[in-house]
This record gives structure tokens, sequence and C-alpha cells, in this order.
């Protein structure tokens, strides 16, 4: 991932005070797919993080979307707690769980760093089903607030942006530049001097706390929740289609992979629900075979292109 | 031989892989401003000694001191950070990155720790000093073989090591390249730099090396001036068998 521009901020920032206006213009069908673009935006972006330029392929993100939302059902629901203290809680446990991950699998790389998140994403899902149904009483949760899709989606992008401006800030840094030689050449990287254990555990953690947050923060849709629901595998598998969708050479790559997978996903899904999940394999083959850099890299290409003429 | 002033120190140095014993026993002194060549036949472990000295793996038994700290049981980054720069035996450079990006990587994070502007002129200084600054925002898979080992050299010298280990820095180039090759050397010694070279190509020793230290078989043969060590009879019996001694 190449260091973002003071031009790209400006962007972003126009683009967010633009987007803050969608609820105003839609509602029903048209706002729930902003929520959900929203959401998968802020996903897939603190996804690109830590993926984008280490290139190690997390399949985690539904942990720590799962523990977000888990943790806001259960504290609401069994405690009595309020939406934000436990919108707060989500994203300190969020990030203590990839810490912890990102220590177990330092050792790890390629394909046995996916297999061990999809294998823990899913551990952990069995784990809280497990407690719930033998423990708690009750296999789901209710999360009742005063929250509006509008408020969700605004919330959302809030949190998009925060993911955007700290990715912006790491990406011009020491850090974001360590992460780079890093997914380059680790031995390099270690013989420069970086600590690349260090740098990737604390990318692998934001992570971690964006992907509670969002957790979090769409608990409320959803009024009733239960882990096979938040904890759902195809989460982590959709995020990673729409970031390399995208592209990972942009920080800016998952917002242009997001909106169009989920326009068609959603067009499959309500005419030919039984094929909605062809939607994600063809997705697949179209990465590999037409947009290996996404559509970062194709809309790069064509730049370069124009300009060398 | 223990010298006084001595940068890097190796003692008693022994790295067992399983049943193999890969380095037995070594010792060797590095002074300030030396050029020491590490040689010996393929596979008498000199390249494991390399890897032992910047951090690669642990010895498993024995000290390697660096200005009298101890630096054998220390991670690589944590031995770069001391001073020790290294170049690989297959040249290692970063692929997504520029020329100039791939020598700023060893300006960052060395104990000098540049950043932005200051990383970037200083990379230039460093890529100018090995000839190379006019390709400096040439991506990397452009280059020829001995461009890359010198962007890869430029890295290196980019942290400001205090001893520079060159791990078969001449292997694969051809004459001209070569003669090149060896004249930038040449140069990095005349500015009094403290080098470890592992080497093959024997015209390369005799001119750069100062000393040289003979491995064969994981152990230490020989150590002396290059011209006594290359003349030794148990080095010539190591090299060529004992027929020809």
């Amino acid at each position: 991932m190449n260091p973002a521009t003071v031009q790209e901020l400006i962007w972003a920032g126009v683009l967010v005070a633009l987007a803050a206006f969608w609820p105003m213009m839609s509602n029903g069908y048209w706002l729930g797919i902003g929520v959900d673009v929203m959401m998968y935006t802020a996903l897939a972006t603190s996804w690109m993080l830590f993926s984008g330029p280490t290139h190690y392929i997390s399949l985690a993100s539904a942990a720590f979307f799962g523990v977000g939302g888990f943790v806001v059902g259960s504290g609401m629901s069994d405690y009595d707690a309020s939406f934000w203290s436990m919108l707060a809680l989500s994203a300190v446990i969020g990030g203590v769980l990839a810490a912890l991950i990102g220590l177990a699998t330092l050792r790890l790389s390629g394909v046995y760093f996916v297999i061990f998140t999809l294998g823990l994403a899913e551990m952990i899902r069995n784990l809280v089903s497990w407690v719930q149904n033998n423990f708690l009483g009750s296999r789901g949760l209710y999360v009742l607030t005063e929250f509006t899709d509008a408020h969700l989606y605004w919330m959302l992008l809030v949190t998009a942006g925060c993911v955007y401006l700290l990715g912006w800030i790491i990406s011009r840094s020491r850090l974001g530049f360590a992460l780079r030689i890093i997914g380059g050449d680790e031995t390099v990287a270690r013989h420069v001097g970086i600590n690349t254990a260090m740098a990737k555990v604390i990318l692998f953690t934001t992570t971690g706390v964006f992907g509670a947050i969002v957790g979090a923060i769409i608990a409320p849709r959803w009024s009733y929740i239960e882990p096979n629901q938040v904890f759902s595998p195809q989460l982590s598998f959709f995020v990673v289609i729409m970031a390399l969708l995208g592209g990972s050479g942009r920080l800016w790559g998952p917002v242009v992979g997001v909106i169009p997978f989920l326009l068609i996903w959603n067009w499959v899904d309500s005419n030919f629900p039984n094929q909605s999940i062809l939607v994600l394999g063809v997705a697949f083959l179209v990465i590999v075979y037409f947009l290996p850099h996404g559509f970062v890299g194709r809309i790069e290409q064509l730049r370069a292109r124009a300009r060398g003429r | 031989m223990k010298q006084a002033g001595a940068v890097l120190s190796v003692k008693n140095i022994t790295k067992r892989f399983g049943g193999l014993v890969a380095v037995s026993n070594m010792s060797f002194d590095v002074a300030e401003h030396e050029m020491v060549g590490i040689i010996g036949p393929n596979g008498s472990g000199k390249t494991t000694m390399i890897n032992m000295i910047s951090g690669v793996f642990a010895p498993t038994d024995g000290r390697i001191s660096l200005r009298g700290r101890l630096i054998s049981d220390a991670a690589p980054q944590i031995i770069a950070r001391e001073g020790v720069g290294r170049t690989f035996q297959l040249v290692r450079l970063l692929p997504g990155l520029s020329v100039l990006e791939n020598v700023m990587a060893g300006a960052v994070y060395g104990h000098k720790r540049r950043w932005g502007r200051e990383a970037e002129d200083f990379a230039h200084s460093v890529l100018e000093r090995v000839g190379m600054d006019a390709m400096s925002h040439a991506p990397v898979s452009s280059l020829t073989y001995i461009d890359q080992k010198r962007v890869e050299l430029a890295r290196t010298l980019a942290g400001e090591p205090k001893v520079l280990l060159l791990d078969e820095w001449l292997a694969g180039l051809n004459p001209t390249e070569l003669e090149t090759g060896i004249e930038l050397i040449h140069n990095l010694r005349n500015e009094g730099r403290t080098i470890v070279m592992v080497e093959h190509v024997m015209d390369a020793i005799r001119s750069l090396c100062d000393r040289c230290v003979v491995m064969s078989s994981g152990a230490k043969i020989a150590d002396g001036t290059t011209d006594d060590v290359l003349s030794d009879q148990d080095v010539i019996r190591a090299y060529l068998g004992d027929d020809d001694a």
C-alpha cells in the first residue's frame, strides 16, 4: 500500500460530508443498503490496514464483529447496561482478542495464517454458543434501542471516517512504511531493524477494535441476536472479497469494491434468493482472472496509460 | 587472537542443527577498520557463521559481542540497531518499493532513525555512493543483477553499520560486473569501514582482505594475513584434497 496523499484525505473528507446526507434522500430499502455499505466500508478498510500492506489474509473479521454484537446484546439484555458503555467495552474486548490472536499467530504465514484465523473465528462462535446455551439460559439476546437506521448509518459513517483517518496517518508514518517492508520481505524487515512482531500486533489490534465497534453498532438493527448470526463466517469472506475487489494498493480501495458488490449482491438476493451465493463465487473468479489488483489496480493502470500517451 | 579494541568478537561459537554440527568452536576477532574474509570450501559453515552474527539464529554455544556488548542471544532487529548490517547470498530487495524506498528502509529503523526528508536525502546520498542515484525512482524489477546487488548494498550502508557483513556479494557477477563490484568494495575499505566478507572469488580476497579466517567442516583451520593463509598447507588441503597439497 502506497503512502496516502493530502489530496486523498481532502477527497475522503468531501465524500464523508456528502455521504452524511444520504439518510435525508433515501429511506427503507436504499437506506438499508446505505447502512450495509457503511458497515462493510468500515470493516473492509480496517481489514486493509493490516492485510493490505502485509498480505496476511485474515478471516477473523466475524470473530471481532461477533464479539462487538454479543457484548452489546449480553450487556443490554442481561445486565441492563447502556448501549454506549457496551460499545466502549466491546472495542476494548475486540482489541484484546485481536492482540492475543496476533501474538498466537506471529509465527504463521501464508495459508497457515488464513486457516488459523478462520478456525479461531469458528471456535469463538461455538464457544459463545455453548456458554449461551448452557449457562445463560437463552439462545439469543434482545437489543432494544431508540436508534433508527439513519442513526446507525451516521454512527457507521463516523466509524468508517475514523478508520480512514487512522489509516491515512499510519500510511504516512514509520509504522506504515515498516508494514510495507514486512509485506515485501519479512527477513529484510528484521535485518533493517524493524520489530516485526510489534508492528503486526499493533495493526491487527486496530482491525479487532474497529471490527468490534462495527459489530456493536449494528446490533440494534437486528433487535434480537444469536451467536450463529453475528459470528457468521460469511461476513469474514465478504470483507475479504470486497477489499480485494476494490484493491489493496490504496486506502480508498475497499470503498470502490464494497458499493458494486453490495448492489449486485442485493439485486441477486432479492430476485434469485437461491443463487445469491453464486455471486460470491463469481466475484472470486473475476478478481483472480480479471482484477488481480482490484478496481484500484485497473484504474491506476488506465491512468498510467493515459499519461503515457 | 585477542585484540584490544576488537569491534566484533566471536568466542567459542558452536551451532548444531540436530545431530549436525555446522559450526564448531569458532573464535575470531575483527578490529576497527579491518577487512576480514571468511573463506572455505562449500558447506564449511561460513554462511551459518554470518547468520549467527546477524541474529538469524542463535548459536548453540559461545558468545558474539559487538564493542563489548553481547549480541549472540538478541533478535535480528536488535542486532541491526546495535550496528550490524548485512547483505544476503541471494540478493533480497523489496519488490513493491522503488529503488529509493528500498534504500530508505535501511535508513529509517537503524540506530539513527531518520525519517521524512532527512531519510530521503540520506538514501539519495548513499545511492550516489554506489553509483545508482540515477535509478532512484525505477521499480526494482527493472534492475540488472549487479544493480540489484548495489541497491541491496546501499540499503545496508544506509543503516550506517559499525560492522558490514557481505555474504558472497560478488557471486554470480560476470567479469565486467565483477570488476565494478571489486572496485566498489575497495572504496568502502578505503573509507575505513569494518567489513567481514564471505567470498569464493579468490582474486577479490587477495586484493581486498587484510586478513582471512579459513573454515573447513565447521571449524577454523587458519587465521592470519591473506598471503600467509592462502599458502598454508592445511588450507590448500581443504580446498584441493591431499594429493595436491
